[in-house]
């Protein structure tokens, strides 16, 4: 397979979107960390939509650029603690976390080499987002209703945590 | 066709990023550059500062902004119904109708329980 | 191809300039970036270029509109002022703040400047005249807003100042909060038009109801043109939903502490978003760049587009000179007790009427009859709320109420 110029593009924004992950866990400032992390949102929306999933990629920056974001940013202001000076990196779970995470490392390495991946060679060519769109309402319809359930569900939960203070 | 779009959109994105410092760094070569403690300090009125800005806040803000996540999911998973609606059924028109019904009912609990009243 | 025919539809350009390259014999992704490249230096040069004339006309007319003469030393009618003030914010001294986050400082004005360009990029001016015609196009727009109020978010935090830490605060609910009811409105568009992608928002714009009525969306939903027309007041923070840089409040906001050239980007994301949002307006519910003999003659388009987005902006710029500024409570009560049910309703409204014949201009008829019963219920229910609510004060102080009303 010969190395195109798409190769080098899915190259630079998987290896961007690393150095951000990187930069949220090894961060010592809080709010630096979410900066990070909105780059690394940013690098999945590009690989995304380098997948020609459009939709996708602006689902990704819609919410979690443009509302997961700010969340976790309000949550680090509300807590003064952390606001202040700078976090411990570690903490007694480090060690635990550390096992947890090599043993996951190694679950999807297996899986990502092991599962024969589908390759289509040629570009979709119908657009995708009335597809999308009726799977909603007719193949999909029960996740879909679930979904809307879900999410009032987080909402009174949302109300009724935040209104106990 | 998605892809054109897509390297237009990178090329866009990273000259977007890019220009504010290019122009950052004109003015870099033009401007003066003579800083003194009394220029640097904190503007508040002419009041001396007292302690730094990043205090505690208000949790009204971070309800909102749940209330608000909740409703851009929303209108994410509404949009591509709304281009395909023109070749669906009535089908299409009642799952939608049942779903919005949803949400408003948790905007109605949000409105009864008092958290859409800013204190 | 001769010039005139460029002349007479410019979208034409793009294709041949790419035929060009490649009957150069070169690799068709060269020529890809190549065009690329040109069409985004043209977007960022249009965006700024805009902006000179805009700040300039922005100016001149809340001056008019408030009684003032306006800039009018630079130049004839004062035209030069804007270069003049470039020059000036360009040779001006750049202060950071003790205590302030460095990379945040200078990264919130670039994520500011961003987000103005990379909305640009789905104007489309004339038929087929569009940096990108996505096929996501309006769901991208709503999404780039969320730049704007991380940027301003950051700026805030960075600048370790407590007015511009609340002002970020209050940006990003304003933007946050008016997000939903601007998307909803979207939505209801949306589902009459059948397409999310800028241009084809246009194009399916130009057919005529019974034959002579133009089939605008502003026509057939009324009521979601004024609810995205308040939701983009508030989203271009301006008056009266301008309290995030109150200046008798909180001085000015989240840009307090920059100088010079970064308080100019802030400046230009200002005045282009506001341009920006009117272009959206005009393309979404004022058919665009449609108009008479545009389909022979398609540099009309240009014309009408513009005319059309100028009549929006100058609606805004008439508010902004007009009307005093909401208090943060009023402000938040009105987008989530007022327009979010208003506009779920709307969506309703237009979703049903859609269905409830199978002739479109019938339908057209009845969704546009339901906007306006809608709006005056609305108006109607909130009028007697505010009444019950004057009322109850006054009740509350006897003395000092009924001295004044």
């Amino acid at each position: 397979m010969a190395i195109t110029y798409l190769h080098l593009i899915f190259l630079a924004l998987a290896g961007f979107t690393l150095l951000c992950a990187l930069g949220v866990v090894a961060s010592r400032n809080l709010f630096h960390s979410a900066i990070w992390l909105i780059g690394a949102f940013a690098g999945v929306a590009g690989l995304y939509w380098l997948l020609e999933a459009e939709y996708l990629a602006i689902a990704q920056i819609m919410i979690y650029i443009g509302a997961i974001a700010t969340l976790i940013v309000f949550a680090i202001m509300l807590s003064r603690g952390m606001m202040i000076g700078r976090v411990k990196m570690n903490n007694f779970q480090a060690g635990i976390s550390a096992v947890v995470a090599a043993l996951l490392f190694l679950m999807l390495s297996f899986v990502l080499l092991q599962v024969n991946w589908p390759v289509v060679e040629q570009a979709v060519s119908v657009d995708p987002i009335p597809m999308i769109g009726e799977a909603f309402v007719t193949t999909y319809v029960i996740p879909f209703q679930v979904i809307a359930v879900l999410l009032s569900v987080a909402l009174v939960g949302a109300i009724m945590i935040a209104r106990e203070r | 066709m998605v892809l054109a779009n897509f390297q237009f959109i990178l090329i866009l994105a990273l000259v977007g990023l890019a220009l504010p410092f290019i122009g950052v760094g004109v003015a870099w070569l033009l401007r003066p550059k003579k800083p003194n403690k009394l220029k640097s300090s904190t503007y508040e009125c002419g009041v001396e500062t007292y302690g730094d800005a990043w205090a505690q806040f208000k949790a009204q803000y971070y309800l909102f902004a749940l209330i608000f996540v909740i409703f851009d999911i929303e209108a994410v998973f509404l949009f591509p119904w709304a281009v395909a609606y023109g070749g669906l059924g009535f089908y299409a028109l009642l799952q939608v109708v049942i779903f919005i019904i949803l949400l408003f009912d948790g905007l109605i609990y949000a409105w009864h329980t008092g958290a859409l009243k800013w204190q | 191809m001769n010039i005139f025919e460029f002349i007479r539809d410019p979208s034409q350009i793009g294709p041949w300039f790419n035929e060009v390259l490649l009957s150069t014999g070169m690799q068709p992704w060269v020529a890809n970036l190549i065009g690329d490249i040109i069409g985004v230096l043209l977007v960022v040069i249009v965006v700024l270029s805009s902006a000179i004339m805009l700040i300039w006309l922005e100016r001149k007319i809340a001056a008019r509109l408030q009684d003032r003469l306006g800039p009018n030393r630079a130049g004839r009618y004062g035209l030069l002022q804007t270069l003049a003030d470039i020059v000036k914010l360009l040779t001006k001294e750049d202060v950071t703040p003790d205590g302030a986050d460095r990379v945040s400082f200078n990264l919130a004005p670039a994520l500011m400047v961003m987000q103005i360009i990379m909305v640009a990029a789905i104007i489309p001016v004339a038929s087929g005249l569009v940096g990108a015609n996505l096929s996501v196009g309006l769901l991208y727009f709503v999404a780039m807003s969320g730049i704007a109020s991380i940027g301003a978010l950051m700026a805030g935090w960075a600048s370790n100042n407590k007015y511009a830490l609340l002002g970020g605060f209050r940006v990003v609910a304003q933007l946050m909060s008016y997000e939903i009811p601007l998307a909803f409105s979207l939505l209801a568009a949306v589902i009459w038009t059948g397409t999310m992608a800028t241009n084809d928002l246009a194009i399916k714009q130009g057919e005529l109801l019974f034959g002579f009525i133009p089939g605008w969306n502003i026509v057939v939903m009324p009521f979601a043109a004024l609810i995205f027309f308040i939701s983009i007041l508030a989203e271009g923070e301006r008056a009266p939903f301008d309290l995030l840089e109150a200046e008798s409040e909180i001085v000015a906001g989240p840009n307090i502490e920059y100088s010079g050239l970064k308080f100019a980007w802030f400046y230009l994301q200002f005045f282009v978003n506001s341009l920006l949002l009117a272009c959206i307006f005009a393309t979404v519910f004022l058919g665009g760049w449609q108009g008479p003999f545009v389909d022979q003659f398609p540099i009309l388009g240009v014309g009408y587009f513009f005319a059309k987005s100028l009549i929006v902006l100058l609606a805004l710029m008439w508010v902004r000179a007009t009307y005093p500024r909401l208090r943060i409570d009023q402000m938040m009560t009105f987008c989530w007790k007022v327009l979010v049910p208003v506009t779920l309703v709307v969506v309703l409204i237009v979703a049903i009427g859609a269905r409830v014949t199978p002739d479109r201009n019938i339908n057209a008829v009845i969704i546009s009859v339901a906007n306006i019963v809608a709006l005056f219920v609305t108006l109607g229910i909130v009028g007697r709320s505010l009444r019950r609510d004057v009322e109850r004060r006054k009740a509350a102080l006897p003395g000092a109420y009924t001295a004044q009303v």
